[in-house]
């Protein structure tokens, strides 16, 4: 999804004062040189869990909904972007491509984050197709092959670590189900101009790790969610910010949905629905409802932190309410991002994100 | 109740609103001075505080590898590690003739501004994208864009930035790695130690690079602990000067009132309500001038610290951002400092007020007698304030004893100022021929309570000037000659490796009257932690180095391998005699023969002959840099061919006269900041005084009525005005005379030797205090004008009147 995120940019400081219009981050802003997606992609893996240097922003993002032995809440995040300066890709200092990570580990009383910045062709940070491999620094998403049959695909097992201040993880993770390709096989569209990205994800993650918190060691269980997305210029002009959401639910089924906010005071939505078989649909603008209804203040703005979201042609009217209302991610381009639970029509649990509050 | 005493006691301000202006002037201005002072220092230690954050308090580990070059992929090893760790690349550049030192910074490598990123520039994409930028000094930018089109094409666009030194250009690792020809090769990786746990022992990751240990910080906080001790003493002495001040004021408010405070208490208010009213006004005046002078403070600190952050940076490498930071540490200690000095004045007030006779009368004279007896129980106080000056060196060491010390040196002569005054206005007396001279001199003395504050505000100020001058100038006498002597080669060249170091050694001898090699180990000496150089037997050493004690055969036994020499740190650390043997780490011992000076560096050194450290270190020897003898006119040449025949290391080869050059200019610099706040502090003190004339003034005119009537015109009573202005100067010039010598000598002696272990002579500018001695009685003239002016202006009349009215 759109965990379009942020960021790029570091794009950012290059417009310094993001005028209106050019959406979160600046990724609203026109780039030439760089490829487009294009409808009916064909995948080629391993080598497109790999990086797009053609392509202006990629990432490789996973979310775990987890809880220990008692049952107590918790969420991991590990994301790794890759934001290109020029569509080209050389070794050494001069290497366009920069690479930023975070970290987080929320828990129901504190929100633990971390941020690395890297340039591409140093060995410092990057992502390898085979055997997959997405590190910075000492953080690292790479393929358990040891796990797996020969012929399964890569991202079907990862081992994760990553660190920050105050916390660390390590968590093995084991997929249960296919890749699943959003939009039209992966060609997800992200406005109604035409603003699209290649998106699939592997939504089926069951996950067992440690989490080393200040309070001592933890061990956990429970689901993840990994998102691979490129693009080059994935948000229209007028769109400010996104809500995005994906469940696990008690079913078995899983749902990703996003509103796309834009200037006029309209959304724009997507949504995709997973059977736990791997059958994906998707549901273009209009299909899904996202309400905020409760909001509060988080880093000096105020931020829905309880939303109803509906999808009626599947039945869904569920509330989610975050596990930690305080999720902010204060990083180089800030944003929520936390577990939620969900109850109504489907009970289960799941991450929210959100960008663009009171930028 | 207390509203009524406030409102009668507040309306003389309406009455008099020169006087209120003064008063909170006065006070504003003291705690402008004190509030600057505290900001500096402030900043400056936020600024270490900070960068000592960023890079781990004093734990930033400093890589080097022995050749000079290390492969990037230590770099990345290092942090895929988990090391937080910043490469940095760094090397001179020359731009059409003009030499550079060019540093390229990683600003993604998360060590922040540890990288030595300017902090006063964002590093946004623009750093990070080709072409890039190139951060300089404005005179720096300046010479870049005058370069011509074709040196310049290869360059990316230079913007200025106030915080990168002079001759320094900081730009993006990848622009600098192009410039200077770099390829898969850093010159320096800064690492973070702070975050050790789980990460892989750096003995183990990187085992072939140099791990310098916390040189960079460790040596910053003690070098710049000079600087600041010399800020630290400012802050400390404008303190003083502002608590009299403060005191003065406000005692001076009372004084005025109390005809006001009499006429209350016989209407029958009671004692208490009087009390909380002078407490509210002193509470609001204090607030109110300490507003003021905490804005002025940040205006003046706002101004001079540019300079500092110049000088730390250039003198010792220490970054300290040039821009004041508005923290409550400094505004808070403003605000402090003028409500307890408005309240401790209020204090002395309350006491009087309640203690005030009922029904007796203004008596000036009466209370002049009864200063007299306070003059003889000041004058006891201040003895013992200065034998306990006198006595603390005997029994007590350390910075904290030389403070102290200090500070009962200045209280103490401060309090002896009036009692001085007193005896020796008496002992004049008895010499006075004439009644126009006695009247003088007695009318001069039964002013001096009033004055007195003001005259010991004046004195501290005139002891403070003359002391830290006097320090400041033996500090440069000192040190210019130390940099001539010890600076004797004209040529100091440094090379990355041992065989280029062959190769230039034998490149040079043709080419020189000397090369002496500097070559050095690290060592204990005598049990402390050092660094031991080799000299060869040279005419220079012998003609120029700076010995402090020496044998006559010093150098004949350094050359023959038996004597050693130490620096004055160490010889005083460890109370070393000549003739003592030495210890060298794990070998055996040698004589000492010799203690050199050795400014500026706070660890032991010794120097023994080359033969024998090679002996003894042999393979620890780092044989890497020379210095050159050779005629002056020949350097530039020779500096030349040398950078073109070999690959040197950025700084690789340094002109003497440079060296001199640079540390000279940011000496003056330094020491700006110092001159600046003399002129304040001595503006304030002027100001108190004009402050208590002015007030004293419009009190007198009861003791100057009869005089008047008696035939003294009203321009000659002004002369006798302004002739006893500066004659209180001129007096309190003589006592602050020894009081600043002896605060320099404390300074210097002392405070020094406690704080660094060397020792810097005393040297005298008997110039210096004479045009001190004109500007003093010139502040005390201009103070007196105003107040003399109005005594000619002041009509006939009132001069009747005084003999009219019951007072």
């Amino acid at each position: 999804m759109i965990r379009i995120t942020t960021l790029f940019l570091i794009a950012l400081t290059l417009h310094a004062a993001p005028a209106a219009g050019q959406g979160f981050a600046g990724l609203g802003t026109e780039v030439a040189g760089f490829a487009t997606p294009q409808p009916a992609p064909q995948f080629d893996f391993p080598a497109d869990h790999g990086a797009h240097p053609d392509y202006r922003i990629e990432w490789w993002y996973l979310t775990a909904v987890l809880e220990d032995a008692d049952g107590t809440p918790y969420g991991a995040q590990w994301t790794l972007f890759r934001s290109a300066l020029e569509p080209s890709d050389q070794q050494g200092w001069s290497s366009p491509q920069l690479w930023m990570g975070h970290a987080a580990v929320t828990t129901p009383s504190a929100h633990y984050h971390a941020e690395r910045l890297a340039r591409g062709g140093l060995g410092v940070a990057g992502v390898d197709a085979e055997p997959f491999q997405a590190y910075i620094d000492e953080w690292s998403m790479r393929s358990a092959r040891e796990r797996l049959p020969a012929t399964a695909d890569s991202l079907a097992a990862l081992d994760l670590s990553a660190r920050g201040d105050g916390f660390s993880y390590t968590l093995a993770l084991d997929a249960n189900g296919p890749l699943v390709f959003h939009g039209a096989d992966g060609f997800s569209v992200k406005s109604a101009g035409g603003q699209a990205s290649y998106y699939y994800s592997q939504p089926f993650y069951s996950v067992s790790g440690m989490l080393d918190l200040p309070g001592g060691e933890v061990a956990v269980t429970g689901q993840a969610w990994l998102d691979r997305e490129y693009s080059s210029q994935p948000l229209s002009e007028t769109q400010l910010g996104w809500d995005w959401v994906s469940f696990h639910l008690d079913s078995g089924e899983k749902l990703m949905g996003f509103q796309l906010r834009q200037s006029d005071g309209s959304v724009y939505t997507s949504a995709s629905w997973i059977t736990p078989e791997g059958q994906l649909t998707a549901f273009e603008d209009g299909q899904l409802n996202m309400t905020a209804l409760e909001t509060t203040e988080v880093a000096g703005r105020q931020v829905p932190v309880r939303w109803r979201v509906e999808l009626p042609a599947r039945g869904v009217d569920v509330e989610i309410a975050a596990v930690n209302r305080q999720s902010w991610m204060p990083t180089l381009f800030s944003y929520w991002e936390g577990p939620v639970s969900i109850s109504g029509s489907h009970g289960g649990r799941g991450y929210l994100e959100m960008t663009g509050y009171g930028e | 109740m207390t509203t009524t005493a406030l409102i009668a006691l507040l309306s003389h301000w309406r009455r008099k609103p020169g006087q209120l202006a003064t008063l909170i002037i006065g006070l504003g201005l003291a705690t402008a001075l004190w509030t600057s002072v505290q900001a500096i220092n402030a900043e400056a230690r936020a600024s270490y505080d900070e960068a000592s954050a960023t890079l781990g308090g004093g734990s930033v580990l400093v890589l080097t590898a022995r050749d000079g070059r290390i492969p990037l992929s230590r770099w990345a090893l290092l942090r895929r590690d988990g090391w937080a760790a910043s490469p940095i690349i760094e090397g001179e550049y020359a731009i059409d003739g003009a030499r550079f030192l060019l540093r390229g910074v990683e600003p993604l490598s998360g060590l922040g501004n540890g990288t030595a990123i300017p902090e006063d520039q964002a590093i946004g994409l623009a750093f990070l994208t080709a072409p890039g930028v190139l951060l300089a000094a404005p005179e720096t930018a300046e010479l870049l864009r005058a370069a011509p089109e074709s040196a310049r094409s290869s360059l990316p666009p230079v913007r200025v930035s106030a915080a990168v030194p002079r001759g320094e250009i900081i730009t993006d690792i990848a622009v600098a790695a192009r410039l200077l020809e770099r390829g898969d090769t850093v010159d320096r990786i800064l690492v973070d130690t702070r975050e050790r746990t789980g990460r892989t022992p750096l003995t183990e990751l990187v085992p072939a690079l140099e791990r310098n240990t916390g040189s960079a910080n460790g040596e910053v906080a003690q070098l710049t602990g000079s600087f600041h001790l010399n800020l630290t003493a400012f802050g400390f002495l404008s303190f003083a000067v502002g608590l009299f001040i403060v005191y003065a004021a406000i005692g001076l408010a009372f004084e005025q009132r109390r005809a006001t405070l009499r006429t209350l208490r016989a209407l029958g208010t009671p004692v208490s309500s009087i009390i909380a009213a002078l407490i509210i006004e002193a509470l609001a005046l204090a607030l109110l001038a300490g507003a003021i002078g905490v804005i002025l403070g940040y205006v003046v600190a706002s101004a001079l610290l540019p300079g500092v952050a110049a000088t730390l940076r250039g003198l010792y490498g220490a970054s300290v951002a040039g821009e004041l930071a508005i923290r409550p540490q400094w505004w808070l200690s403003g605000f402090a400092i003028a409500v307890l000095g408005a309240l401790a004045a209020t204090a002395l007030s309350i006491r009087r007020a309640a203690t005030l006779p009922l029904l007796a009368a203004a008596q000036p004279r009466a209370w002049a007698m009864a200063s007299a007896r306070r003059f003889v129980q000041q004058a006891i106080a201040a003895l013992v304030l200065l034998a306990v000056a006198a006595l603390i060196p005997h029994f007590f060491s350390g910075i904290i004893a030389g403070f102290a010390m200090l500070a009962a040196l200045l209280f103490g002569a401060a309090l002896i100022l009036p009692p001085a005054l007193a005896l020796a206005l008496r002992l004049i007396q008895r010499l006075a021929r004439g009644p126009i001279a006695e009247w003088f001199l007695a009318d001069t003395r039964q002013q001096l309570p009033g004055l007195s504050l003001a005259l010991m505000a004046l004195m501290l100020a005139l002891a403070t000037n003359i002391g830290v001058g006097t320090m400041v100038s033996s500090f440069r006498l000192t040190f210019e000659g130390w940099l001539d002597q010890r600076l004797a080669a004209e040529l100091y060249v440094t090379t990355r490796d041992e065989t280029q170091s062959a190769q230039v050694h034998e490149w040079l001898e043709p080419r020189t009257e000397a090369v002496l090699p500097i070559w050095s180990a690290e060592s204990e000496i005598a049990g402390r932690s050092g660094e031991v150089f080799g000299v060869v037997d040279h005419a220079t050493y012998r003609d120029n180095w700076p010995l402090l004690i020496a044998t006559d055969t010093a150098w004949d036994e350094v050359a023959a391998g038996n004597g050693i020499l130490v620096n004055e740190q160490a010889w005083r650390s460890l109370g070393l005699a000549l003739g003592d043997p030495v210890r060298l780490g794990t070998q055996p011992s040698m004589t000492l023969v010799g203690v050199y000076t050795d400014y500026g560096n706070p660890n032991a050194q010794a120097i023994i002959g080359l033969d024998a450290l090679l002996t003894r270190y042999d393979s620890e020897v780092s044989r890497l840099r020379y210095g050159l003898r050779l005629p002056p006119g020949d350097t530039p040449a020779l500096a030349q061919a040398l950078r073109a025949e070999f690959d040197l290391p950025a700084n690789g080869v340094i002109d003497q006269a440079q060296v001199k050059a640079f540390s000279m200019s940011v000496f003056e610099r330094t020491f700006a900041v110092t001159a600046a706040l003399n002129v304040l502090t001595l503006s304030v003190a002027a100001f108190a005084m004009f402050a208590s004339l002015a007030t004293l003034a419009s009190m007198r005119l009861p003791q100057l009525a009869p005089v008047w009537a008696l035939g003294l015109s009203r321009a000659s009573l002004a002369r006798l005005e302004l002739i006893r202005a500066g004659v209180l100067a001129l007096m309190t010039w003589l006592i602050a005379l020894p009081t600043g010598l002896l605060l320099a000598w404390v300074l210097l002696a002392v405070v020094n030797v406690e704080a660094f272990g060397w020792r810097l002579p005393i040297h005298l500018f008997p110039l210096d205090w004479l045009i001190l001695a004109v500007l003093a009685i010139l502040a005390a003239f201009i103070a007196a004008l105003l107040p003399a002016r109005a005594l000619i202006k002041r009509p006939p009349r009132e001069f009747l009147q005084i003999f009219a009215q019951e007072r």
